[in-house]
């Protein structure tokens, strides 16, 4: 709270002068505003670029060195990457959460949006509804995936004993890749649906009813409205949720973390917790891990790159 | 934590409900109304089993029939984990984290704010470009050299290491703008004639009238740093020193498989942010349509 203190202080100094001033105003005003705009700028600037571009750029320097995490940094050049190309867990990893991202994005996205045509039309209780669909996402991530642990568990888990209960057998969510990564899949699709809903709602609610109207005096039945007033009207919502998702999936930690720990084998490591393995791990190879964040780096930039120009062009349309 | 600036349609007003009015209306209602139950019931089962197991006796626990309320009530679960553990020092520890972590950022970023919406200066839309694009940038690329950083500064395992980087965070300022942009001019100049500084203008009438907006930004940041893991997890050391939610993981490490526990634990953890929703519902999902956080 310092930085504020002192702009306080700043501030009350200058404003003496200005009241003489500023019905000069002109030049000296200008610079004055200039001055505490920046001065306005400073914490921001100054938490911003000690503990994220410094460590950016940092990142990127020991993405090119040896790291043992003692403080013994050696230049490797490009060994790094080298190592990545051939190194079968990153690409299991890199597999892994391109899967991982092409079964959620899609199906969290398809449920929210049912979600959100159902709490978008006259239903009894919709507030409630909507507060239980949105509930999950302010679960954290850790607490979220112990409920998982707990329902997947294979031995004991109620989702195992639902499953007896109607005759079949149960999943083996610990001991098979498959389970396992089923299970970290549901999961997230628990913890996702709400936001997808919250923003199609948003969408479907700028909707004209009127469109609707004309459409049902046309005959259009239910799918037919869907299909061809729904579907393309919630187009922005669609793309942004898309390139929201992606970027989310990329980043997954947390859950697979707690839920599997990337395993059974590497059956669920994704590139953070391969990542977090290798900076954190006994290895303790920070300078590998770095190498692995560039890399994600890259991908999520590309798609941050086509949602920006993307808006861009919308607002350049609108 | 992550913010996009622009998500279509966020400040679409409510519009009026179309009502279906064909004669297959009574029958679609119902099955709206089912399939919003089996997708309520759905979402608030692992919520309902994570209390109950909360509170079930370990015997109901380990028995191999499917029962879906205890039998009986207990607290066994709540006295062993408080017995066992810090569980009040990680309280207080996420407690203490969260506050001067929201503090930090939401009075930085609406300081922001201010500069971007109403102070010129030049370089405004490039610096406001560069801060945005920090926003989209994943904290998970920079752990390491973050985690060299808090090391190299001698705050590795203190709460500063866990604040500051976590306090180093740009959302907010976009929203911050947008709001701070609404306010008209006319009422800025004014106080300026009466001769009010930049500070005082912003202290005394941007502040008053941003209460909707301070509120947005407390809540959500009051929510992502107390569900905080995989940072608190790097940088801190020593057990007295979790948090709740590396607690919570720890708990686990310790105690193998105990769900009684660790669902007692889990519930505690989860009540204050699902009690501030369920209070604040509005604010939270204005936050969440309007920055695209998650």
């Amino acid at each position: 709270m310092t930085l504020t203190d002192s702009l306080q202080q700043r501030s009350q100094a200058d404003r003496p002068v200005k009241r003489v001033k500023a019905p000069s105003g002109g030049r000296n005003r200008r610079v004055r505003e200039a001055a505490s705009g920046y001065a306005f700028l400073l914490p921001s600037l100054v938490l911003l670029g000690l503990f994220l571009f410094l460590p950016l750029v940092w990142a990127l320097f020991l993405s090119f060195q040896k790291t043992d995490g003692f403080g013994t940094n050696t230049w490797v050049g490009l060994a790094n990457y080298r190592r990545l190309l051939s190194d079968p867990v990153f690409w299991r990893s890199t597999v892994n959460t391109a899967l991982f991202t092409v079964i959620v994005v899609p199906v969290s996205m398809a449920l929210g949006l049912g979600a959100a045509v159902l709490m978008n039309t006259v239903l009894p209780a919709r507030g409630l509804f909507r507060t239980v669909i949105v509930l999950p996402m302010v679960i954290s991530g850790v607490a979220t995936a112990l409920i998982g642990v707990l329902v997947f568990d294979q031995n004991n888990g109620i989702a195992n004993k639902f499953l007896g209960a109607v005759g079949l057998d149960g999943v083996p969510w610990q001991s098979t890749g498959f389970g396992a990564f089923t299970s970290v899949v549901l999961v997230t699709l628990w913890w996702r649906i709400g936001f997808n809903m919250i923003i199609y709602l948003a969408g479907l609610q700028g909707i004209s009813p009127d469109l609707y109207e004309s459409a049902k005096l046309e005959g259009a039945g239910g799918w037919q409205q869907f299909r061809y007033i729904t579907w393309p009207m919630v187009g922005p919502s669609t793309f942004f949720l898309m390139i929201m998702n992606v970027i989310y999936s990329f980043q997954v930690f947390d859950l697979v973390f707690v839920l599997t720990k990337g395993g059974p084998g590497n059956s669920t490591s994704v590139l953070v917790t391969y990542a977090y393995d290798n900076g954190f791990g006994d290895a303790r190879d920070q300078g590998y891990a770095a190498a692995i964040g560039m890399f994600l780096l890259v991908v999520t930039s590309v798609f941050t790159v086509i949602q920006w120009r993307a808006s861009r062009t919308r607002d350049l349309v609108d | 934590m992550a913010v996009i600036p622009s998500a279509p349609a966020a400040a679409a007003p409510i519009a009026p409900v179309y009502e279906q009015r064909t004669p297959t209306g009574g029958r679609l209602k119902w099955l709206r109304l089912a399939a919003a139950l089996v997708l309520a019931v759905v979402l608030v089962f692992p919520l309902y089993w994570m209390v109950v197991v909360a509170f079930s006796p370990r015997d109901e626990l380990l028995t191999t029939q499917l029962r879906l309320w205890p039998g009986h009530f207990t607290l066994e679960h709540f006295d062993r984990v408080f017995t066992s553990f810090p569980v009040a020092t990680w309280f207080g520890n996420s407690l203490a984290v969260t506050v001067v972590v929201t503090l930090i950022t939401v009075v930085v970023n609406l300081m922001a704010g201010y500069a971007f919406a109403h102070l010129r200066f030049p370089g405004n839309s490039v610096v406001f470009l560069l801060l945005l694009s920090t926003l989209m940038l994943p904290v998970q690329v920079i752990m390491v050299s973050q985690f060299q950083l808090i090391t190299d500064i001698n705050i590795y395992g203190t709460y500063w290491g866990v604040i500051l980087p976590t306090a180093a965070s740009a959302f907010g300022v976009f929203l911050a703008r947008q709001f701070i942009l609404g306010i008209p001019r006319e009422v800025i100049e004014a106080a300026r004639v009466d001769g009010a500084g930049s500070w005082r203008v912003f202290s005394r009438i941007i502040l008053p009238l941003c209460k909707p907006l301070i509120a947005v930004l407390v809540l959500l940041t009051v929510m992502s740093t107390w569900n905080d893991f995989s940072w608190p997890l790097i940088a801190l050391q020593s057990n007295s020193l979790y948090t709740l939610p590396v607690g919570l993981l720890y708990l686990q490490d310790q105690t193998g498989s105990d769900f009684g526990a660790i669902m007692a634990l889990a519930l505690l953890t989860v009540l204050p942010v699902v009690l501030l929703f369920l209070f604040f519902q509005r604010y939270f999902v204005q936050g969440f349509t309007r920055s695209g956080i998650k």
